[in-house]
């Protein structure tokens, strides 16, 4: 199978919401995201991190062709998934499936736990009645369920075992790439431990491209092989998991870094840090120059006049700071 | 550490539900000093949560109930006391800033009147002293332009700063307990550092003692001064953060330190698997006579399924309760 090696290239999307023109007035327009661009090797798992509101989980969507695209391009592999008609696009579907947060309302709770797995192998119509029952039954232990629990309801399981029929689900159609926006963020720190292993372990075994959400940054720090920092609809920095951490050039990642409080931390180190100041300006009245100058403590008149570019700042490091 | 301000002492507290009796809190005690930061930390349903509300008198009752223990501030038993006489405790001498801020906002009222109110109901403030006194909580908690804000309802203002209002009403009639149940879990992390600044400020400065109930160890290693571990309902190990943290004794903290991806300044380059826990919490209705963690435990040994391990010593004033650890 050739796609198992296909990268996801974002180029350029932008996701903007309302601004049609009501009865009276026009409506504001929402710039969730405005222009993010990467790519993701075949294998590999990009994670993008940012403040609530930054955009993450509408880049994610619109990946997944779940929300318009105003514009940009989204490819995997050699299917240009921005562009496809709806038949074509149902088609497509089994090559990248998605996995939410809430593993309590993204399930359906009147089905039975075998039937929810199954559901996109039926859509779909991929193999036989029985080949389907036999692959359920196979996906079950590939998550660490066991095949008998297929006959259960949502609601007889704890919140990590749904996690795990989620990601069940979402393997069911052999994809290429999943989505996962905050896979692990509503469970307990040892279901959470438990989930990240068991997603790191099916990646290694069947190849998988992950687009990994979180606003854990240690999360983000243990799974994800490069990163980006979203604010404001656009990407501010982008590098390899070592670089990020070590060497931070953004001022919002470095604020956003100093933000964290560290287990080996104490009670002394936690007054030296940087503290940004105020709330994110809305994503409908953007300010004129740079989107952080508003919090920006190292600001200087012309970030507020010029618009600072995503650029090569190192080997494979980008980031947008008229300073660096 | 000085004489406890308040403390809780084999405090226990059962639900009746349909599957049986569910004992919430099993023999827990815990203190915490004036100017003193206390942690509790521990996996969803272990009776964070519920540690607060027995303090605050607040249990809902029926089904729940404090069963035995004591519960005392400055020497003053609370436990019993009438709704009036907890009401006059809450807010003069406990505040208390909930999980949710929204849900505990008043859609209706702006936020100043909010404050306001909380001051009124405990001091004999005229109605303008005590909205002035309002405006001035908001300047501390360190809203922008606090009295245009303080006319503002609750949904017109972001989540950090309903955190911070929160913050500003538990604060207005200036507690010497402040108990804090994970103030920031729904916030970003710049958010989040800016209010647990908030929180070490006041305590510096007004010697409030503090609970924060949380489940980020790392909050517990930067603010707390000691901290205490719940699972299932008990306290589990006790002690000073920085011993606790450096030298765990029971196996369930030591899983939690180990299980977690904490930030690291230096990453390393080859990521090993997280440590796990395996299993699930178990539920309180169906806990057996011996350690409530020996399902889950590596450590566990014959004796571990027979009878419960009582708090004890095992490094000086840090307290394990596992038949295993100790010296
Ligand atoms: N359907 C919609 N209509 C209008 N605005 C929307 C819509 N969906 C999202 N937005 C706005 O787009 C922006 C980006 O939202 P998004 O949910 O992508 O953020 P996020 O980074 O995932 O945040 P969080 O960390 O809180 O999940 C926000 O300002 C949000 O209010
Ligand atoms: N009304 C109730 N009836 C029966 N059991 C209850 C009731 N309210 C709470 N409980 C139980 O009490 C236990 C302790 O709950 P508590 O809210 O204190 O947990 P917590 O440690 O704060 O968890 P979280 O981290 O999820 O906030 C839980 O197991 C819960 O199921
Ligand atoms: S361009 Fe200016 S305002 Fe923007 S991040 Fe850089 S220094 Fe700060
Ligand atoms: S008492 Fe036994 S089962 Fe419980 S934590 Fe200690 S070793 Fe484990
Ligand atoms: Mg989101
Ligand atoms: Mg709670």
């Amino acid at each position: 199978m050739n796609t198992r090696n296909s990268a996801l290239v974002v180029e350029d999307l932008k996701v903007h919401f309302g601004g049609g023109r009501g009865l009276f007035t026009t409506k504001p327009t929402v710039h969730a995201v405005d222009g993010v661009s990467f790519s993701v090797p075949a294998g590999a798992t990009f994670g993008i991190v940012g403040e609530s509101g930054s955009g993450k989980t509408t880049t994610a969507l619109a990946i997944m062709r779940l929300v318009p695209v105003t514009a940009g391009r989204v490819t995997l592999g050699n299917t240009v998934i921005s562009e496809l008609d709806k038949e074509d696009l149902r088609a497509a579907r089994r090559q990248f499936q998605i996995v939410f947060q809430d593993p309590y309302s993204s399930l359906d709770p009147r089905k039975r736990a075998g039937e929810i797995v199954r559901e996109p192998l039926d859509l779909m119509q991929i193999g036989t009645r029985a080949e389907r029952d036999a692959k359920v039954a196979d996906l079950f232990e590939q998550v660490g369920l066991r095949p008998e629990q297929r006959a259960l309801f949502p609601h007889q399981f704890s919140g990590g075992q749904r996690q795990r029929l989620g990601l069940a689900r979402a393997l069911s159609t052999e994809p290429d790439l999943i989505v996962c926006d905050e896979p692990v963020s509503a469970l307990d720190v040892a279901i959470q431990a438990q989930i990240l292993n068991l997603m790191a372990r099916l990646q290694r075994d069947l190849g998988l491209t992950y687009l990994f959400i979180s606003h854990d940054l240690g999360v983000v720090q243990h799974i994800c092989d490069e990163i980006a920092v979203m604010y404001l609809g656009q990407i501010v920095e982008q590098a390899d998991r070592v670089t990020l951490f070590t060497n931070p050039q953004h001022p919002y990642t470095k604020a956003l870094l100093a933000a964290v409080p560290m287990v080996h931390g104490n009670k002394r180190d936690r007054r030296n840090r940087i503290r940004l100041k105020g709330d994110p300006p809305s994503p409908v009245n953007l300010p004129k120059g740079c989107r952080f100058a508003s919090r920006c403590p190292m600001a200087e008149p012309r970030c507020h006049q010029e618009v600072p570019e995503l650029r090569e700042i190192g080997a494979g490091h980008k980031g947008a700071c008229l300073l660096i | 550490m000085s004489a406890p301000l308040l403390s809780v002492d084999d405090v226990v507290v059962d639900f009746k539900t349909r599957a049986g009796n569910a004992r919430v809190l099993d023999h827990v005690s815990l203190e915490v000093a004036s100017g003193e930061i206390l942690g509790i930390v521990g996996e969803s349903g272990c009776g964070k949560s519920m540690t607060a509300l027995s303090i605050m008198g607040l249990v809902p009752s029926p089904p729940g109930k404090v069963t035995s223990g004591s519960i005392r501030l400055e020497g003053r038993e609370l436990v019993g006391l009438s709704e009036a006489e907890l009401c006059e405790v809450r807010g003069r001498d406990i505040g208390m800033i909930f999980q949710e801020p929204m849900s505990s906002l008043n859609p209706v009222f702006t936020v100043g009147e909010q404050i306001a109110e909380s001051v009124r109901l405990h001091e004999n403030a005229s109605p303008k002293a005590a909205m002035a006194r309002a405006v001035e909580m908001l300047r501390a908690v360190e809203i922008p332009e606090a009295d245009l804000r303080a006319k503002a309802y609750p949904h017109q203002l972001s989540g950090g700063m309903r955190q911070r209002v929160m913050i500003a009403i538990a604060l207005a009639c200036r507690p010497r307990v402040l108990i804090a149940d994970e103030p920031t879990t729904a916030l970003d992390a710049t958010v989040q550092a800016q209010i647990f600044d908030l929180l070490q400020d006041l305590q510096s400065e007004t010697g409030t003692a503090i609970i924060l109930i949380t489940h980020d160890m790392g909050a517990i290693a930067e603010l707390a001064d000691r901290v205490a571990v719940m699972y299932a309902g008990r306290v589990v190990e006790k002690g000073t953060v920085d011993t606790v943290l450096s030298d765990p004794q029971h196996p369930y903290t030591k899983g939690l330190i180990t299980c977690v991806p904490h930030l690291e300044p230096e990453p390393p380059l080859v990521r090993a698997p997280l440590p796990e826990i395996p299993g699930v919490v178990p539920a309180l209705t169906e806990l057996g006579m011996g350690c409530a963690f020996a399902p889950r435990c590596g450590n566990r040994i014959a004796q571990c399924g027979e009878a419960k391990p009582p708090l004890e010593a095992t490094v000086g004033p840090h307290l394990t309760a596992c038949w295993v650890a100790g010296p």
